[in-house]
């Protein structure tokens, strides 16, 4: 039989799925502690004999083997712009697009103290912006020059005003700086453009970013295509929406990803106002959006996730709650593989999880403000409008094994009781039970149209 | 060297009579005046100061959105290079009769370098404009 392995190195489990390329159907999947520590490929050979066994007498053979990985804390950045409105905005939302944890945003000119300050957070690239082209080029000439001094041994994407390039240049050969010069995220005033800069943060991302997390081994193991693993998951919702020359896309859609540390939301929406009489102000919004909340998440940042949102609005979703929330949060912070095994603690998870989707949500949608003229009443929309996407879908451990994942993705809607948030009023609302979104972005880059249809088959319909 | 000045009116705001009269007060005092005229958005006046290496930006706006229709323009002019561009706004900037200082206030908030009340007369501009310049 023909079949990929497709694998997901997480940052607690590694995870494998073994696809029947022909069938368009999974054969077996397996998970295994990831071994980050010693060498990722022991926590990779425990979970592929496990798939091995469960494959047996099947004649499975693997002639291609894809990954993404997520381990040793995924990919991580810092983003540096002009202005942190404008282009230090651009280049955050170019980072978070190429899957990438944003350690921090910096703008205007780099002291000192912001220097040391990104040394010591050990990013894995910088992102460096600032100016339109041909706009101001002194401020990312000066922080390009404070990073060959200072900062040699990180990969830098340069992607700002075109008129700085070539003296950035200069001044990073000279200095033995790795770097890549690609088109500015923001070319004109208002104008994203993020392709660019996000596939030179992937392509580094393989070749560099992979070696140094001690993925050697597992480089020469794969075929080829590796992607941090956001990047994966927001790759599959594009071409699940978008579709293909051969396959139709399902429209658009929100995918909700609650995990321990962060709750990802994605979107693949234009984002243009439904309603009429709305006038769209601020920075324009990326079709292909991902926003990744560091203070929500189910264990890791269950404890700051308390304090973004208050006991109150814990208690609204589960009203008859015997927990101390402060005490119980705090517990699970420092007990991050806690399973929930009674109805009290599965109620509790189930709480944090509608919380952190609302809150993410609320972060992630455009708002609508009244504005008085002398006309009357206006609106103005910043951000995109998803109140009519067609679906949303659920993905992440405590949606995955939830009896309840369609009551903790109504979380996520439109609710009159907040109408400036333009989320979901009515979308059909999808799980991904068999935790297969991220490979399946994997798959989408070599099978596209295998890729589109498996997920129409393994995402099931909630209504 | 004649100081060139981009004068305009902001937003969905197409009073123009105002404008001919701001235009034809300054091209008298000695400026070359680029009137890039009503409806024109934040990116025309920007534009239009990069292509002529313009000193000052005059924002004009009567129908009351000015201060929705001005946020953010320093900040884009920094983005743009336009580091020590000077800008000035008048006219009819917000709704309704409010008090003058705090609106004042808002707006040099927002990074305009002057701000006039409704009824200014154009010299008292003309004025500044010399003074910020340094021109006799």
């Amino acid at each position: 039989m023909n079949a990929l392995l497709l694998i997901d190195f997480g940052s607690t489990y590694t995870k494998l799925t073994a696809v029947d390329i022909d069938n368009e159907e999974i054969i077996s999947s397996s998970k295994s502690l990831t071994t980050v520590d010693t060498d990722i490929m022991i926590g990779f050979r425990n979970a592929y004999r496990t798939i091995e066994e469960k494959c047996k007498g099947k004649n499975v053979q693997f002639n291609e083997k894809l990954a993404c990985s997520s381990a040793a804390g995924g990919l991580k950045m810092v983003a540096i712009g002009l202005v942190p409105d404008l282009t230090a905005e651009a280049a955050k939302r170019a980072a978070l697009g190429a899957g990438s944890r944003i350690l921090q945003v910096y703008s205007h000119q780099l002291t000192l103290r912001e220097v040391r300050d990104i040394i010591q957070k050990k990013p894995d690239i910088i992102l460096l912006a600032g100016g339109t082209d041909g706009g101001d080029k002194d401020c990312i000439t000066y922080n390009a020059k404070m990073i060959a001094m200072n900062i040699k041994d990180v990969p830098v994407v340069v992607a700002g005003n075109k008129n700085a390039s070539d003296d950035i240049e200069e001044m990073f050969e000279s200095q033995g700086v790795y770097y890549r010069i690609v088109d500015n995220v923001m070319p004109k005033l208002n104008i994203l453009n993020v392709d660019p800069a996000r596939d030179a943060i992937r392509e580094i991302f393989m070749k560099k970013i992979v070696e140094a997390k001690g993925m050697r081994g597992a480089e020469e193991y794969i075929n080829g295509i590796l992607m941090p693993t956001p990047a994966a998951v927001l790759n599959a919702a594009k071409v699940l929406a978008d579709g293909t020359d051969t396959e139709e896309g399902i429209g658009d859609l929100v995918v909700v990803d609650i995990g321990g540390a962060t709750t990802d939301i994605h979107s693949i929406a234009d984002g243009e106002p439904t309603r009429a009489g709305v006038m769209l102000t601020g920075l324009q919004e990326p079709y292909v959006k991902r926003t990744v909340e560091g203070d929500l998440g189910m264990r890791v940042s269950a404890e700051s996730l308390w304090q973004a949102v208050a006991t109150r609005k814990i208690k609204k979703y589960a009203p008859d709650l015997k927990y101390n929330v402060e005490e119980r949060c705090h517990y699970l912070a420092q007990n991050v593989s806690e399973v929930p095994q009674n109805y009290d603690e599965i109620e509790f998870d189930e709480a944090l999880s509608m919380v952190a989707t609302e809150v993410a949500m609320e972060r992630h949608v455009g708002k609508i403000e009244d504005v008085y003229t002398p006309m009357g009443k206006i609106y103005t929309q910043v951000g995109k409008d998803l109140l009519n996407v067609k679906y949303l879908i659920g993905t992440g451990g405590v949606l995955a094994y939830s009896k309840n994942p369609e009551k903790i993705l109504k979380a996520g809607l439109f609710s009159e009781d907040n109408p400036k948030y333009l989320k979901p009023i009515e979308p059909k609302l999808l799980i991904d039970r068999s935790y297969i979104l991220s490979v399946m972005g994997l798959m989408a880059v070599k099978y596209p149209d295998k890729a589109i249809r498996m997920m129409k088959k393994y995402l099931i319909n909630l209504q | 060297m004649k100081k060139n000045i981009v004068l305009g009116v902001i937003g969905a705001d197409c009073h123009a009579v105002g404008n001919k009269i701001l235009d034809h007060a300054f091209t008298e005092a000695g400026f070359e005046v680029i009137n890039i005229g009503v409806l024109s958005s934040q990116e025309d006046f920007i534009n239009a100061a990069i292509e002529t290496s313009a000193s000052a930006i005059l924002v004009s706006s009567l129908y009351g959105h000015g201060e929705i229709d001005c946020r953010g323009l320093r900040e884009k002019c920094e983005e743009a290079g336009l580091k020590d561009i000077l800008l000035y706004a008048g006219g009819n900037l917000v709704v309704g009769k409010q008090e003058w200082g705090p609106v004042e206030k808002r707006f040099k908030d927002m990074g305009f370098n002057r701000v006039y009340a409704p009824g200014t007369s154009p010299e008292m501009g003309i004025r500044d404009l010399k003074e910020d310049l340094k021109i006799a």
